[in-house]
């Protein structure tokens, strides 16, 4: 079966260094979504793994077969590209079916095998015109035909979805996860959305600067990060963070002598007079009143609202703490003045402490 | 009120001017000697109507059809050539990393060089007694005679097309490395993905992606070499015996040497239409090309 495994993948483009020795095991069948910031070496891994980029350092094995000198056409893998990289000089159909032109496939099987991608996604008007007259849905459209035709160990996209319009994309995240499910291959998928990886992946892969961060299934991800960088890169909106030192008496003392307790899963990683991050989502603190039900140990809070955002069920509220904006939600909303005071209730359980030099999550 | 002349038609006078001066007289004037016995050492002949005597005359000449002939086979062997070669060293040079500037730059040279001096060139390289070639040959003991390479009628159109194509082979490597440099990246590496091996790449994804470059590369090059002269010229002067005469030393021993120059002129007429026949055939072709890429027209 087709498991792909990295192992201290290593790139470098002259002296500088784009990926710094990459470890991953990527199961056969799994939905793999590398995010992260641009630059940090995203396209790079792939692209090794394609074979479009030479491998600097290390070892990479597509179904238990080292790859690292293979041209990109025995790795057996198909690519969707950012840019659709469709053939301008072919229609829809010679696009679909080129690939197994080239291996030279009986024309009866090519027909089928490019009838049956175009029925998937519904190409089959557009079968006969050229590239440049599509719009950029059916162009990406065509170049997820394309990579299925070639019935490949791996799908492999880049950013597939970054050139079309919101409402677009959301139909295109579906279609693509619909296609996995349909055809069940491996898929290593690169986006720097994290909306796209979260709603994708069976396992997430963060990257920043050239290294892994985290690996983990998306919820992992967002419940618990390894360090801030995760904790605001995942999740919408990202984390609040507020500085604070841990005080003798177990408690994190905010700017303005605002005190709340260390959280449990905190308590035996902290020493006092540590500089830490107190980090909650907008989803963990709310107003009282309109949370959803609430559980474990709260923390109260009286805060003014600056600035809201309704967003139909629920509101986004800017709040000041101890001098900080926060993003908090409300459910259930009620019209609420910029300048008014509100009760909240901060979910202490779901609250997470990190250390304000290196960002590491503290936590057992 | 004095009515005045219009602004934009006072503008572009000057330049009215200057193109009835260098093309539209002189276009004019060959055209009606074409249709007069001109001679340039008789003027008054100048003003002898004879109709279309010259044109007959040219349509019955053997010596004209196979300066015209000559020429088709001349352009048509020169272009492939270079076509070919300049497509190699353009797919070589784009490989180059390190250097490939000064590379390019080098290319050029020969581009530089008077097409005069290129003759006197290859006229000595090419010389049976002394020239570079024999002596090579030679001294290699590939061959004990000296071959006349100037002299033999094929050898001569041989060594005329050899020295055309060392010199504007470079127009063509220009032209296709623009082409190559234009291509985008995504196709190429899409089709490697798809399972192309190099040589299929270059087949399926390249070679229509260079085909609008080459055949502006055509264009150009068929409209120089059908007036190819001073090369010619130098090399055999159309000889031995009119083997190497193509239209141009033809036509202008007719009007300079001989004279006559309401001939020379017909002449001139006739063969115009094997470089419009040649730029209309590319022409369609680049469109073609274009739109096949999607480029529109
Ligand atoms: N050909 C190259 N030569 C030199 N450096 C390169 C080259 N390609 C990429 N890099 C560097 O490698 C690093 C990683 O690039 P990569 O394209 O993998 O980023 P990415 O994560 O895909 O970003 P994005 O989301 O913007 O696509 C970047 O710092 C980039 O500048
Ligand atoms: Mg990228």
């Amino acid at each position: 079966m087709t498991e792909v495994t990295l192992s201290n993948v290593v790139k470098r483009y002259g002296k500088q260094q784009a990926v710094h020795g990459i470890d991953l095991d990527i199961q056969d069948g799994e939905f793999l979504v590398l995010v992260g910031p641009s630059g940090c070496g995203k396209s790079t891994t792939l692209r090794m793994i394609a074979g479009l980029e030479d491998i600097s350092d290390g070892e990479i094995s597509i179904g238990n077969r080292v790859v690292n000198d293979l041209p990109p056409r025995e790795r057996n893998i198909s690519m969707v590209f950012q840019n659709y990289a469709l053939y301008p000089h072919m229609t829809v159909r010679e696009n679909l079916g080129f690939t197994l032109q080239i291996a030279k496939q009986p024309e009866a099987q090519i027909t089928r095998a490019v009838n049956e991608a175009a029925g998937i996604l519904g190409l089959d008007e557009l079968m006969d015109r050229k590239p440049a007259e599509l719009s950029g849905g059916q162009r990406q459209r065509v170049a997820m035909g394309r990579a299925i035709v070639r019935q490949p160990d791996v799908f492999l996209f880049d950013e597939p979805l970054s050139n079309l319009d919101a409402k677009l994309r959301t139909q295109m995240r579906v279609e693509i996860k619909k296609l996995h499910q349909r055809v069940g291959n491996t898929i290593i998928y690169v986006t720097h959305d994290q909306v796209e990886a979260m709603t994708l992946a069976d396992r997430i892969v963060l990257m920043r600067d050239g290294h892994i961060v985290q690996v983990g299934t998306p919820l992992e991800l967002f419940n618990t990060p390894v360090n801030t960088f995760a904790a605001t890169f995942i999740g919408s909106p990202p984390m609040n963070l507020a500085d604070g030192v841990v005080s003798d008496a177990g408690t994190i003392v905010l700017r303005d002598s605002l005190t709340i307790p260390v959280p449990k899963s905190a308590r035996a990683h902290v020493k006092p007079g540590q500089k830490v991050q107190l980090g909650f989502r907008a989803d963990n603190l709310m107003p009282v009143g309109h949370a959803v039900e609430e559980k474990g140990e709260l923390v109260d809070l009286e805060l003014t609202v600056a600035l809201t955002e309704p967003l139909g069920t629920e509101t986004l509220l800017f709040a000041d703490l101890a001098g900080l904006e926060v993003q908090a939600k409300m459910l259930n909303p009620r019209p609420v003045q910029p300048g008014e005071k509100l009760a909240f209730h901060l979910m202490l359980d779901k609250t997470h402490v990190f250390d304000a030099a290196s960002g590491v999550a503290l936590r057992g | 009120m004095r009515r005045r002349i219009p602004e934009w038609f006072v503008l572009l006078l000057p330049a009215f001017i200057v193109i009835a001066a260098v093309v539209l007289i002189p276009l004019i004037f060959s055209l009606y000697s074409s249709f007069t016995p001109y001679k340039l050492t008789r003027p008054s002949t100048l003003w002898r109507w004879i109709g279309t005597a010259n044109y007959e005359k040219i349509l019955t000449d053997v010596k004209f059809w196979s300066a015209f002939g000559r020429t088709i086979l001349f352009l048509t062997i020169a272009l492939n050539v270079e076509l070919l070669l300049g497509l190699l060293i353009a797919l070589m040079v784009n490989k180059v990393t390190w250097g490939q500037r000064t590379l390019r730059t080098i290319l050029m040279f020969p581009m530089m060089f008077s097409p005069i001096l290129v003759g006197f060139q290859f006229k000595f390289i090419f010389n049976d007694n002394i020239g570079l070639v024999n002596n090579a040959l030679q001294s290699l003991g590939v061959s004990n005679a000296a071959l006349p390479w100037l002299v033999d009628g094929n050898l001569a159109m041989f060594s005329i097309i050899f020295a055309e194509v060392w010199m504007s082979t470079s127009v063509f490597a220009i032209l296709i490395l623009a082409g190559l440099f234009a291509i985008p990246q995504d196709p190429l590496e899409a089709a490697k993905v798809d399972g192309c091996t190099p040589w299929q790449t270059f087949r399926h994804i390249t070679l229509p992606f260079l085909m609008p470059f080459i055949f502006i590369a055509m264009t150009i090059r068929s409209l120089d070499v059908a007036r190819a002269y001073d090369i010619v010229q130098i090399m055999t002067g159309g000889g031995p015996a009119g083997r190497t005469e193509l239209l141009w030393t033809l036509m202008s021993r007719t009007g300079y040497v001989d004279a006559r120059m309401g001939l020379a002129n017909a002449m001139g007429y006739v063969s115009i239409l094997l470089s419009i026949a040649f730029t209309v055939y590319f022409f369609k072709k680049l469109s073609a090309a274009r739109a096949e890429l999607g480029m529109g027209g």
